[in-house]
């Protein structure tokens, strides 16, 4: 009883935007709590005013010093922003070195600013597992836009898409070719791209490469991805960004955004029910010790772990009209 | 949601205008490899901008590194601050260059533990493990 008062209390600061609520708030979200779900289901109906900005691109391209950068111009215009900065956890000791606030000094004693360094515990994709219900959170507080900058990110490292309204890639010059801007993945999900350190050479050959590759776009699509070119750490072509931004967000408000709500819907619908059928039949095998049983099977090769798993659904299927 | 990981989560500063954070670094590098998740602000921060990161990030604990000879006046205006915004639960500890002598008036306003050049990291890592299950 106390406890879903606390809880009621915690998230009554979260609405209020109180900081210490929200740090508190994302922690339990991070951690799995039990107390997660709960949080998540009371701050749900307040969310969906933020707009969603996604910042990725390879490691070293400057995504964090144009973070800050882009948070001063949207500051100068009066909007409140939150930062949701993800790195890397250790695959071998499940420790982290969270170091993107090192570019965003400037912005630790600002009110109008929340930033929120997140370790992705090994969850892949480029963001952590708790990435988006912390961007809820800061949606819940009334931020009116929330950056979300993935990890350094190889070419396979989207999920980003499912969480933010406006993908912005940044990229640098000399990074690869006409080939690699022409591969799957990374170079297909940006809304905007932008080539960072743009005062070094070979910055033109790089946006042209970028725009051959958007110009080989055969699918109709009314939203034609801008190629911009900043220096971060001058702020040059900053104020671009920041109007491409607005642009993309315009244009998403025009009719497109209730498409993509929608298929965002349908992807947080599927992945929270994977997890809890996952989990559901998992925590029933274990208390049965079907667990370890199916596992030494599979272990001496005796069953293949696709075929275990489609007799434990089976089986699960079977009983679960039983309480 | 059932498995519930629950991280320590520490902050390490270096307040002040010196800018040798190699030790600074050595530490966070040490912490990262025990398992924990470190938040590194890099060089130059006023006890301000300390204590609203350590508020925003939700840490654990504090370790601030200062080679500079401020701590005198940076450590207790950082507690005051802590104090202040009410993270009374955060430990702290200091590393760096701290005249002995210095060391009782720097626990008298809070800080923990105060570790000086030559410091075994593991030292700091048993440290940062008893104190933080300690506050929970």
């Amino acid at each position: 009883m106390t406890q879903t008062s606390n809880l009621q209390q915690l998230v009554q600061g979260v609405l209020h935007g109180e900081k210490r609520a929200i740090a508190k708030t994302i922690t339990i979200i991070e951690n799995n709590d039990p107390a997660a779900q709960k949080i998540i289901s009371l701050i749900y109906p307040k969310t969906g005013r933020a707009h969603i900005v996604g910042v990725t691109g390879p490691p070293g391209a400057g995504k964090s010093t144009l973070v800050e950068k882009l948070t001063k111009e949207m500051r100068k215009r009066r909007k409140t922003v939150g930062i949701v900065a993800v790195d890397p956890t250790s695959p071998f000791t499940g420790g982290a070195f969270l170091g993107d606030r090192v570019r965003m000094q400037d912005l630790s004693t600002d009110e109008g600013v929340y930033i929120r360094s997140m370790a992705t515990r090994n969850s892949p994709g480029g963001l952590a597992r708790a990435t988006k219900d912390a961007s809820y959170v800061l949606d819940a507080a009334g931020k009116d836009v929330i950056i979300v900058e993935t990890v350094g990110a190889g070419q396979a490292e989207v999920d980003v898409i499912k969480v933010a309204q406006t993908v912005v890639v940044v990229l640098a010059p000399g990074l690869g070719d006409d080939i690699q801007a022409i591969k799957a993945g990374q170079m297909e999900i940006g809304d905007i791209f932008v080539v960072n350190k743009a005062d070094r050479e070979n910055a033109d050959k790089a946006v042209t490469d970028i725009e051959t590759m958007l110009e080989m776009n055969t699918e109709e699509k009314k939203w034609k991805p801008p190629v911009l070119k900043t220096t971060a750490l001058t702020g040059e072509g900053v104020e671009k960004l920041f109007e491409s931004i607005e642009k993309h967000r315009a244009y998403l408000k025009a009719g497109a955004l209730r498409h993509q709500r929608r298929a965002s819907a349908e992807i947080e619908l599927i992945e929270a029910l994977k997890q809890k059928i996952a989990e559901s039949i998992i925590q029933d095998l274990r208390q049965r010790g079907e667990w370890i049983r199916v596992t030494e099977k599979i272990l001496v090769r005796e069953i293949d772990p696709y075929s275990a798993a489609d007799s434990l659904l089976r089986q699960r299927l079977r009983t679960s009209g039983k309480p | 949601m059932s498995i519930k990981e629950k991280k320590i989560r520490v902050l390490i500063a270096k307040p002040g205008l010196d800018s040798h954070d190699r030790g600074a670094k050595i530490v966070a590098r040490a912490l990262r490899d025990a398992g924990m998740e470190v938040i590194y602000t890099g060089l130059r921060q006023t006890p301000e901008q300390i204590v609203e990161t350590a508020l925003q990030e939700d840490v654990d604990i504090i370790g601030l590194s200062i080679l500079s000879g401020a701590h005198t006046t940076l450590f207790p205006r950082t507690m005051q601050l802590l104090k202040k915004k009410g993270l009374t639960d955060v430990v702290v500890f200091a590393g760096g260059i701290i005249p002995e002598e210095d060391v009782p008036a720097l626990k008298k306003v809070g800080i923990r533990e105060v570790f000086g050049p030559g410091t075994p990291t593991s030292t700091l890592v048993e440290f940062v493990k008893s104190n933080v299950s300690k506050a929970k």
